[in-house]
């Protein structure tokens, strides 16, 4: 019952976000957590495009090279792009749907911590004897060929993430089914829960091929299993198509809640309803669904034969149906409109643009016998940060500004906000629009250097700058946030002024509990209703009463440390370290130990009486 | 806003301009200059689609230009409460039914050119002797960081160099020997991943019109990531008249062991004899099974036109790679596996590498 309205010590602010359950205190965990390794990860693009400015250049080696590529990948995807996503959908969902916290707040913690601690096992590489360095796609035959324990790293660290992010997933899902408010039927969710919803399946069906393609090679590399030796009789290619059934969708887990959070912004700052609700509804399952069809479009070189390349070709065209559905409805959902250009409005439209652009190099990938000639070259790395950076980072950069207020209860300066996006937006299309070229003049993705009077000293140089551009922008953002927090200007419940869904509704931020009592839901864009019936409030659902409310815990946190202490074992058992085989019993044990304390101890929660309500001042603590 | 999005598009639209004239890249490289009938293919591929996705792009960008210009809020109506659409179902039946078209459009010559470029049927007709009939064939095995080109029906191995006639379609075999590497020839067409299980077959032509512009000469690439020196895994394409190839085909043949001319040289080759010959060859029709050709073929090293693969072809770059090949192809295969050179030695090695040539 201490937990609220309290101002606290740093020591004890410390505590409270260790053992939080609550999903907001979790989503911030998030944006803290995805944000520094989506530092990490710029900082390795920067190291990437330097050594690539100019030919035959020195700045770091050929293997370490391989390594910062190979990290570049696997932390933006992983450990910063993914992270974020759920960061927003830890803010906004429970909010959105009228809930007072996930299904279930303790594996949300678990979900977090896990991710937390597969995300610094990977990093600890860097400093014990060299990152992995096979592409973040790891394919097989050059795993088993490191004579490091890099890609080991790679293998356990996105092991214990991803069992994270499968929890995390599997708790959304449950979320959005069962504890939406009297009234918000599916129908009427908006379409960043609808987005995180889908995604949150694709998750549930995508990770389990990651998992099993990990566990093989994990075999192959600590237990001597011969999987993928082909020398055995394994065969390599196994691990393509495990990697890109998880990978695919992966695509989609990331760039479905960006569309939401887009889905958001044009409906508010155009101060109209979603155009074609229902359509948009449909296209976000249909691109779910069909995310799961085409994995084999990134494996159109490896010899699967004509009949295969064709079929997935044609049905990775399909995909561009539903998507082209959703540039349309944005664009009408503006159209006729009263367009406010905030700064996440400006990332919004921005990025119709730039996605598009990186749509429609999608489709020609998809021509398999052109693909021949983009595959593995520049072309492609084009395309897929054009979907990735101009769809996921803009989303993020766009949900960051649009968020912020909710999470923290501050605004982001928008001058600055401004600056950033129109450096970050233009960084952006410098340094990716050239790489397209890059391919098609024959310059081969993943190389450590290049020599010269081949073609592309110039476009890689123009490359390299534009990357700078990006860089400033987000120091620049940093800025903007450390300043906003220390003038620490409050802003109401809806700073934005039109806010049409539930959470701009309650305070900013929320109460821990979110809902004094639940909101009745009665239509799409329920705030909306109420405020154009002259309300400042949503109507309750039911009578002021005692709510229900889970206790923090500190296990999620020792579970997780746990498996990270194993995994040192687990990793250094194969050079026959001494220490090796006690390192992974103890971490076990932590972990084992933690679950066993969880399933014996009664934890029923607390409550918050409704006494309490009429003495409470307004607000929470931040 | 509006004035710098503009120009913002504007300057864009100049850079691509510019982009346009400078050219479409180096026409040995460059998959925008086809020199053979896949590369011209895949470029009919590439045109298409890319028309069909400009006229999808001007049609975003036209409405797009449009709705963010004309519906902007204003200090007029800054309190206007837009009507509130729900949708519009003969819009929404426009814009799934037109894509689905156009990629109709788009599927056909896709599937059908997918089944063209795989067609290798002409290879698998063999006659009595287990030749291929009319169809010329090489075995390309990638390598660790080089390559290998072998004519099973003509008795030949060659590295680093890949020799074939114009005109004509030469058929592919491919495949690995330790972890995936990807054969492609951007300007002729591509590619196909050499996979360490089980071969790949394709084809390609390369034409005498496109080769002539080039100097007959032809970039490859390892288009897939497979090592620190996956960067330097180049080889080049040497392309003949047909009459040409035949005569080279000959003098392959008939090139016996080679005779190292000069004191020096003899020296060099009893170097070679004692340190190189473990993994290399120096005749072109090695008899030794696959596994044990674990270096490049030097039969004809005098005439290659790059040491090792990437370097400019002289004395000089010899001596550096012969005294530390690590320095000039990180994580190669040959490091460590002789005993060092002296400078002496190294003269001796490098005057009869040089002379290893095709009698003219």
């Amino acid at each position: 019952m201490s937990t609220y309205a309290h101002k606290k010590g740093f020591g004890a602010t410390i505590w409270d976000y260790l053992t939080t359950v609550d999903h907001k205190k979790i989503g911030i965990l998030y944006l803290m957590a995805g944000g520094f390794f989506f530092l990490v990860g710029g900082l390795e693009a920067l190291f990437i495009r330097v050594q690539l400015a100019v030919p035959n250049n020195d700045f770091v080696s050929a293997g370490l090279y391989n390594e910062i590529l190979t990290m570049h990948g696997t932390t933006m995807i992983f450990l910063a792009a993914m992270p974020l996503i759920f960061a927003f959908m830890n803010a906004a969902v429970p909010l959105q749907i009228g809930a007072r916290d996930v299904a279930f707040p303790f594996l949300n913690s678990l979900g977090f911590w896990l991710f937390f601690f597969g995300g610094v096992f990977l990093n600890c590489s860097w400093f014990l004897g060299g990152a992995p360095d096979a592409g973040w796609t790891s394919y097989a035959s050059l795993t088993m060929e490191a004579h490091t324990h890099g890609v080991d790293f790679y293998i356990l660290g996105l092991q214990i993430s991803g069992i994270g992010t499968l929890i995390g997933g599997i708790n959304f899902l449950v979320t959005i089914v069962n504890m939406r408010a009297p009234g918000m039927t599916y129908m009427r969710m908006p379409l960043f829960t609808w987005s995180s919803f889908v995604t949150s399946a694709l998750i549930l069906f995508a990770f389990p091929a990651l998992t099993v393609g990990l566990f093989l090679l994990m075999f192959d590399r600590l237990f001597g299993a011969n999987f993928f030796d082909v020398a055995a009789g394994g065969n390599t290619i196994i691990w393509e198509h495990l990697f890109w059934i998880f990978g695919h969708p992966e695509v989609y887990i990331l760039i479905l809640p960006a569309f939401g959070i887009f889905s958001e912004i044009f409906a508010t700052f155009s101060r109209k309803r979603l155009f074609g609700y229902s359509s948009m509804v449909f296209a976000t399952v249909l691109i779910g669904f069909l995310g799961f069809m085409v994995w084999a479009h990134h494996m159109f070189t490896v010899g699967m034969g004509p009949i295969a390349n064709a079929i997935f070709a044609v049905a990775t065209m399909a995909i561009a149906v539903p998507t082209g559905i959703k540039i349309f409805n944005w664009l009408f959902t503006m159209w006729g409109g009263n367009i406010k250009f905030t700064t996440p409005m400006l990332y919004a439209v921005a990025f119709i643009p730039s996605f598009v652009a990186g749509g429609v190099t999608g489709i020609m990938n998809a021509v398999a016998a052109a693909d021949y000639q983009y595959h593995d070259s520049y072309f492609v790395v084009a395309h897929f940060h054009y979907v990735i950076v101009g769809g996921v980072v803009l989303a993020l950069l766009a949900g960051t500004h649009y968020y912020w207020p909710k999470m923290f209860g501050t605004l982001l300066n928008e001058t600055l906000g401004k600056i950033t996006f129109w450096l970050f937006l233009i960084g952006f299309h410098l340094t990716f629009f050239i790489q397209h070229f890059l391919g098609l003049m024959g310059m081969p993705r993943r190389v450590f250097t290049y020599l010269p009077n081949q073609g592309w000293e110039t476009g890689n140089l123009i490359s390299s700058i534009g990357a700078f551009f990006m860089g400033i922008a987000v120091i620049i953002l940093l800025i903007n946030v450390v300043m906003t927090q220390v003038k620490n200007v409050r802003v109401g419940n809806d700073p934005w002024g039109d806010g049409r869904s539930l959470e701009w509704a309650i305070p900013s931020p929320p109460p821990f509990y979110n809902f004094k009592q639940l909101p009745l839901v009665r239509g799409l864009d329920p705030f909306w209703i109420e405020k154009m019936e002259g309300k400042t409030e949503m109507t309750p659902a039911e009578p002021l009463g005692d709510i229900h409310m889970p206790n923090p815990s500190f296990l999620p946190v020792t579970i997780s440390f746990g498996l990270f202490v194993a995994a040192f074992g687990a990793l250094y058992h194969v050079d026959g370290k001494d220490w090796a085989l006690p390192v992974l019993f103890v971490g076990m044990g932590i972990t084992l130990i933690s679950m066993l304390l969880r399933s014996v101890k009664d934890d029923h929660g607390f409550h918050i009486h409704k006494e309490d309500f009429e003495n409470e001042d307004k607000g929470g603590r931040a | 806003m509006r004035k710098r999005l503009h120009k913002w598009r504007l300057i864009s639209i100049f850079a691509i301009l510019a982009l346009a004239l400078s050219g479409c890249g180096e026409p040995f490289l460059s998959t925008l200059t086809p020199a053979g009938e896949v590369a011209k293919k895949q470029y009919d591929l590439m045109i298409l689609s890319t028309v069909i996705m400009v006229l999808v792009i001007i049609v975003v960008t036209v409405i797009f230009i449009y709705v963010i210009a004309r519906f902007r809020r204003t200090k007029k109506n800054e309190n206007s409460i837009p009507r509130q659409v729900e949708g519009n179902h003969k819009l929404e039946i426009i814009w799934t039914v037109i894509p689905i078209l156009l990629l109709l459009v788009l599927a056909v010559p896709t599937v059908s050119y997918t089944f063209q470029l795989a067609d290798v049927s002409p290879m698998k007709q063999k006659d009595k002797d287990g030749k291929t009939k009319d169809a010329l064939v090489v075995n390309v095995r990638a390598n660790l960081y080089w390559w290998e080109f072998e004519y099973p029906d003509l008795g030949i191995i060659t590295s680093q160099d890949l020799f074939v006639p114009t005109d004509k379609k030469v058929y592919f075999n491919v495949k690995s020997s330790d972890v995936k590497h990807s054969f492609w020839i951007p300007a002729v067409g591509g590619k196909t991943d050499t996979n360490p299980e089980g071969e790949n077959q394709f084809w390609l032509e390369f034409d005498s019109k496109g080769s002539e512009k080039v100097q007959n000469q032809f970039y490859g690439k390892c288009a897939e990531l497979c090592g620190p020196s996956h960067a330097y895994m180049d080889f080049k394409v040497q392309t003949l008249s047909q009459d040409d190839f035949n005569q080279w085909t000959q003098d392959m043949k008939n090139l016996k062991k080679p005779a190292a001319v000069g004191d020096l040289a003899k020296e060099g080759e009893e170097i070679y004899n004692k340190s190189c010959i473990g993994c290399h060859a120096n005749t072109a029709n090695d008899a030794r099974p696959e596994k044990a050709r674990t270096a490049p073929n030097l039969a004809n090293f005098g005439d290659r036109t790059r040491i090792a693969g990437i370097l400019e072809h002289n004395e000089e770059n010899l001596r550096k790679w012969l005294q530390d090949p690590e320095k000039v192809k990180p994580g190669n295969l040959m490091t460590g596996k002789y005993q060092k050179l002296d400078d002496h030695e190294l003269d001796a090695l490098t005057a009869y590498l040089m002379g290893l040539k095709l009698e003219q």
